[in-house]
């Protein structure tokens, strides 16, 4: 086998695994990343909202929000297990196929 | 570490997309210079395996999350600048696919996680590692403080971008307009989760896979070169 397709295991085993990402924190009531926080947190931390904050926090809509589907937020912790797999292999797939046209798109022209 | 939108001002964000521009263009132009066609496949890898390892979400109990990054390893197996393109993809397909990291921050993200990261990594690295044989358990614990300073520097320029907000842009009656902590709060904030907890999984994940790509192909570290 090659080491590319080895890495490849690699890579999915992580893909299997990743929904650990998401039920760690929760086992361990961990919140969010430092910084990371919405509109409600950042109220209930500071009791005011920034303005600019306001303005700009909602302008993208994003179609996998928060490695999840639209509207899953608050569903039972296999749902979004199911639905952070999905992510992770979405993810992967346009992240390495982006990256390889990039690479290939470098690469080709001093070949 | 992933500055979401409304965090940072537009200005802030303008400056550090200004600023990577040159970044990405000079990355291009080294990669295209360095990379083989063999190593292509690699640097899909490398920005796949960056991007999963960061959905590997780390708690402290009761406390905050985060995660590794993945780039200095990228960084060490393919160079930085190789490493600054793959976290790139990575970084811009996680703001507009999943929501993680902001769009306007793309910059600010890229500068701390696809630049100070992998090349602050690198070099240590590098110094670390000096000219021992690419099989020697050197290499390996100089992967691993590479990876530890390595995400702690990108989280103190994280802290930092946060911690300049309310300085420098508040309303009369002194409330933030975007990120409310100061440097006083958001650099300890940043770094002592890193120093503490988050560096020590970047520093795993890097030391295990340089270990079992030492033994699987040495030939991987001489590509390596930027």
């Amino acid at each position: 086998m090659t080491l590319a397709s080895k890495l490849w295991i690699g890579i999915g085993a992580l893909l299997v695994l990743s929904p650990l990402g998401l039920i760690l924190p929760e086992q361990f009531k961990a919140g969010k990343a430092w910084g990371e926080w919405g509109v409600d947190e950042i109220q209930k931390m500071t009791g005011y909202v920034p303005q600019g904050f306001h303005r700009l926090s909602e302008l993208w809509k994003a179609p996998l929000p928060d490695y999840a589907f639209h509207g899953w937020v608050g569903k039972d912790l296999f749902s979004m297990s199911f639905a952070y797999i999905i992510s992770a292999f979405v993810g992967i797939a346009i992240i390495a196929g982006v990256t390889f046209i990039i690479g290939k798109a470098l690469v080709k022209e001093h070949e | 570490m992933h500055i979401p939108d409304g965090y940072l001002s537009p200005a802030t964000c303008g400056v550090f997309g200004a600023v990577m521009i040159p970044i990405w263009a000079t990355a291009s132009k080294v990669v295209k210079k360095t990379l083989s066609v063999r190593q292509v496949p690699y640097l899909a890898i490398g920005a796949a395996f960056s991007f999963v390892i960061m959905m590997f979400n780390v708690p402290i109990p009761g406390g905050s999350t985060g995660h590794a990054v993945g780039g200095v390893l990228v960084a060490i197996l393919l160079g930085p600048w190789a490493a600054c393109i793959a976290i790139t993809v990575a970084l811009v397909i996680q703001a507009l696919l999943f929501g993680d990291g902001g769009i306007t921050a793309i910059g600010a993200n890229c500068f701390n996680m696809a630049f100070v990261l992998p090349f602050v990594g690198y070099y240590v690295y590098k110094f670390i590692s000096s000219d021992s044989p690419v099989g020697s358990k050197r290499r390996i614990i100089a992967a691993g403080v590479g990876a530890y300073i390595g995400i702690c520097a990108a989280a103190l320029s994280a802290g930092i971008e946060f911690g300049i907000q309310p300085l420098l842009y508040h309303t009369a009656n002194g409330q933030a307009l975007y990120a409310p902590y100061g440097l006083n709060v958001a650099i300890p904030a940043m770094v002592s989760v890193h120093l503490l907890v988050f560096g020590w999984v970047e520093v795993i994940v890097t030391a295990l896979v340089v270990k079992y790509l030492q033994k699987e192909n040495s030939v991987f570290f001489e590509g390596g070169r930027s």
